[in-house]
């Protein structure tokens, strides 16, 4: 395994507990994208740029979308 | 239960965890032993057999094409039930709330939709040749237009969107790919079989059906998203 490797795998590590580790949603959505992005690093040094991809457009595009929404939607609804 | 008893209840299933995990670890094959004998076969086969230089789109949309199918329904079908589920008939009696305040937001998110958007193409375009292809260059693409949203008005992004245009692609691109299959069958071979002339391989004429169904994945992800973005918008944006 080449230094770099060892340092995505870190940075992977270091984003996943950065995720669980947030208690406020939308925090925890920002969180999660730039987390997607530790693995778009993974899956390049790994020389799988596909999955790259995949996981690039998933995790910057169409999982904080749905969260976003989700969120503005139920803070819409509380009362104030 | 207590805080004692949590701690405990985590010593315990944390320790046996953790022993389970090492236990697996021991297990795996040394890094980078490499067994799949199918991607190895490929990695030397999809090159001369189908001009590819991206085997994995000559997999996605040739060797496993069928599977590929099923993927596309799957999502077809989600972002259905999603229209079904959140699409009202909604008159335009109140504006939607349509600003953006910051300058900052709106000058570099508008800078950023013709990018994106020429990014997604290329993905798409460049699908068997080069990392990508019809997924995520449609997702990329619909990015674009959400980006049209975020930073500029909700105006425009409606008016590069038009529902009934969006709902037509999703539809003509999931049938599209069912429709290069029979074509296929008619040509007296095998189900999704490539039958066109595979061209050049390097060149954006090569790989026969592969680009064909890579299109239509392409427009068929870029609608699904623009749709499924669509509906979710407007539970925000329409406030009961």
């Amino acid at each position: 395994m080449i230094p770099l490797q060892v340092v995505a795998i870190l940075l992977v590590g270091v984003g996943g507990l950065a995720v669980v580790s947030a208690r406020d949603p939308l925090r925890q959505t920002l969180l999660l994208g730039l987390y997607g992005l530790t693995l778009v690093v993974l899956f390049v040094v790994f020389q799988a740029p596909d999955v790259a991809l995949s996981e690039l457009v998933v995790s910057s595009v169409a999982i904080p979308f749905i969260l976003l929404t989700a969120l503005a939607k139920m803070r819409g609804r509380r009362p104030k | 239960m207590t805080r004692r008893a949590r701690l405990g209840l985590f010593a315990v299933s944390g320790a046996a965890l953790a022993g389970l995990f090492v236990w697996a670890l021991t297990g795996l094959p040394a890094f980078g032993d490499f067994h799949g004998e199918y991607g190895r076969i490929l990695n030397s086969v999809a090159g001369t057999e189908r001009h590819v230089t991206n085997v994995a789109s000559s997999v996605v949309f040739d060797y496993r094409g069928f599977d590929t199918l099923g993927e596309e329904f799957i999502l077809f079908t989600a972002v259905m039930g999603v229209a079904l589920l959140l699409r009202e008939a909604r008159d335009d009696r109140e504006r939607p709330r349509d600003e953006v305040r910051s300058d900052a937001v709106r000058a570099v998110g508008l800078a950023l939709v013709g990018p994106t958007v020429v990014l997604g193409l290329y993905i798409v375009a460049h699908g068997y040749l080069t990392p990508g292809g019809g997924f995520q260059g449609g997702v990329a693409l619909a990015a674009g237009l959400v980006l049209l949203y975020a930073a500029g008005r909700y105006r425009s992004y409606r008016a590069a969107s038009p529902q009934g245009m969006v709902d037509f692609a999703e539809g003509v691109s999931a049938g599209g790919y069912v429709a290069v299959g029979i074509a296929a069958l008619i040509a007296g071979s095998a189900y999704l079989e490539n039958v066109v002339d595979l061209g050049t391989k390097g060149t954006l004429a090569a790989a026969g059906t592969i680009p064909i169904l890579n299109a239509t994945a392409g427009l068929e992800v870029a609608a699904a998203m623009v749709l499924l973005f669509h509906e979710f918008l407007e539970e925000v944006i329409y406030p009961e």
